[in-house]
């Protein structure tokens, strides 16, 4: 299932775009485009702009620099990755569904058997649980067929087979309708088998490519040969730079900048081989609850334990 | 049986229910019950402005109002005072500064209590007029920015993401806000405006499975409160306005009385 199923059609397309807010560069430098067929997953930390560099895309935030470029009557579905609703707001799922344009009655009721929430149709929305309100969400944003699917973290409060579920749905709409994906997650291990296109941000776009590149590599092969797989998981690149908490950024040669930017020298972006393969007590610093745990020989969620 | 002037007040007072009632459930939904307040309060200055200036009434508390809830989008955009700080700031200060240009005009007298807490007795046919036709705008305009205005109350980044022009949406609201205000000041008076907009619509959540329920059953409801509180202010000989918000308290305390489940609430809860 990792054979290119997109076309060259763009549907969006960010250079160099950044966003600046308080004197401070939220995102510098992204640059990706997302085709008509494609499934493109963004990763990384918390506060790596991820979710800033989504908004972008979709017109909700304006770049401060760089462009975003969208094709002209480009139909959205978005899950945003959170949301309030008051409660004194009677709102069942069937009515969420016809939020921002109408449906027809069968139209509402495929998009939530599509999700498993067919039975959630009539409950008010505010007493869904997460995953249950995911679904409802998602539902909503297939429902109204869109060109471009914009999913920020849409397994959050899904359990773990529930995911898996969802990430097969999100690639079989994909395989039916042709739309693009735009994927936010940090949990990479069940996602990444049915991506085209991996983008690791960390301030910036810090590596893409695909995830078949990575489930071929060395450090694949050693890790899912050797010590199993329980807890194990392995980076496909390294970040060659730390993070201050002070916003200041360390770099490889050691080196302190104000920002992460590509261009400013300091970057070691074509080495991309691993340094270590990661185990509970590597040491390393990473996060090992973000590391990346591809699928064997890349074939669709089948790691799944 | 009924005196001229209070058939007047009926018209006039249903007529003002049946639009603060859809406009009140946007306030509770989206929380801005203070908003409503400050713009209210907002009023008593074109009260004065427009005596000072010799325009028509129902259009200089219009401006001012509109002019009030720019004003604090754009202060709350800013973003150096917080919003409550901003209101509290902007709704006193617009009812002082209207005091005092009243007090000013040595020449003019007000029924300043009348203005306050509203005045059956204001109510001409003229009046009726406004109240109708500002009425029926204001409903068909909601009717037309329905979607947009349910879509951005659910989220914001969904409706900006799928088209819908929240902002715009809401800049429409205030504006219909701010007129609703400017024909219902003389029969509640500045002071209770919120109330009617805020007391039926949170009565109407208990019996309401939809947004659009809601809006109907907050008319009702509030043209109920209008009825009960006339005639009891007619009876009693007490203030207008105030006569109309206990009766629409009444009927908010009635619906706290679980009597039944409330429809589409828990009893339709899926399993999970």
């Amino acid at each position: 299932m990792l054979q290119r199923k997109h076309s060259d059609e763009y549907l969006l397309a960010l250079d160099g775009a950044g966003v600046q807010r308080g004197g401070r560069w939220l995102v510098r430098g992204v640059s990706f485009e997302v085709r008509r067929g494609e499934i493109v997953t963004m990763i990384g930390p918390n506060g790596s702009g991820k979710s800033t560099s989504a908004r972008m895309a979709i017109g909700l935030m304006r770049p401060n620099e760089g462009e975003v470029m969208t094709r002209a009557g480009l139909r959205v579905g978005y899950v945003p990755q959170k949301m309030a609703i008051d409660r004194t707001m009677p709102l069942t799922v069937e009515r969420l569904m016809s939020l921002t344009g109408p449906l027809t009655r069968k139209e509402i009721d495929a998009a939530l058997t599509e999700t498993g929430a067919r039975h959630l149709a009539k409950a008010e929305v505010q007493n869904l649980s997460g995953g249950e309100f995911q679904r409802a969400l998602l539902a909503r944003a297939i429902a109204r067929k869109p060109d471009l699917l914009v999913l920020d973290e849409p397994v959050q409060g899904v359990d773990f087979s529930g995911e898996i579920a969802l990430y097969e749905l999100i690639s079989d709409i994909r395989n039916r309708s042709g739309c693009g994906v735009l994927l936010i997650s940090h949990d990479l291990h069940v996602v990444m088998a049915a991506t085209d296109t991996v983008i690791c941000m960390n301030g910036h776009v810090c590596c893409r490519g695909t995830p078949e590149v990575v489930s071929r590599s060395a450090e694949y092969q050693t890790l899912f040969g050797g010590r199993g797989s329980t807890a194990l998981a392995f980076y496909s690149h390294r970040h060659d730079h730390t993070h201050l908490p002070d916003g200041r950024v360390q770099h490889q040669d050691g080196s302190l900048t104000d920002h992460c930017h590509p261009e400013d020298g300091h970057h070691d972006h074509d080495h991309h081989d691993h340094d270590h393969v990661h185990g509970p007590d590597c040491g390393c610093g990473h996060d090992h609850a973000r590391l990346v745990r591809p699928a064997p020989g890349g074939k669709g969620g089948s790691d799944v334990r | 049986m009924f005196d001229d002037f209070f058939t007047r007040a009926l018209v006039a007072g249903i007529g003002i229910a049946m639009t603060a009632g859809p406009l009140g459930c946007f306030i509770i939904w989206r929380r801005m019950a203070y908003f409503g307040d400050t713009m209210a309060h907002s009023a008593l200055l074109g009260v004065a402005l427009s005596l000072l200036l010799d325009i028509n009434l129902i259009v200089s508390v219009f401006v001012v109002a509109s002019l009030v809830a720019i004003l604090l989008l754009a202060l709350q955009r800013a973003g150096t005072l917080s919003a409550d700080a901003l209101l509290g700031i902007l709704s006193h200060a617009s009812l002082s500064l209207g005091l005092v240009l009243l007090a000013f005009m040595t020449w003019v007298r007000v029924d300043l209590v009348g203005f306050l807490f509203g005045d059956i007795l204001a109510v001409s046919r003229s009046d009726i007029d406004a109240i109708w036709g500002g009425g029926v705008l204001v409903l068909i305009a909601l009717v037309y920015l329905w979607r947009p205005l349910i879509a951005s109350t659910v989220s914001e980044d969904i409706a900006e993401a799928e088209g819908l022009s929240p902002k715009r949406a809401r800049l429409y609201f205030m504006l219909l806000l701010a007129l609703v205000i400017a024909i219902a000041m003389k029969i509640v008076g500045i002071l209770l405006i919120t109330s009617l907009l805020i007391i039926p619509a949170a009565t109407a959540r208990r019996w309401s499975s939809s947004p659009e329920t809601m809006a109907v059953m907050a008319a009702l409801i509030g043209a109920a409160a209008v009825v009960g509180g006339l005639f009891g202010s007619l009876r009693f000989d007490t203030p207008s306005g105030p006569s109309i918000v206990v009766a629409a308290l009444a009927i908010f305390v009635v619906s706290l009385i679980p009597l039944s489940r409330p429809a589409g609430a828990a009893s339709e809860r899926g399993p999970s």
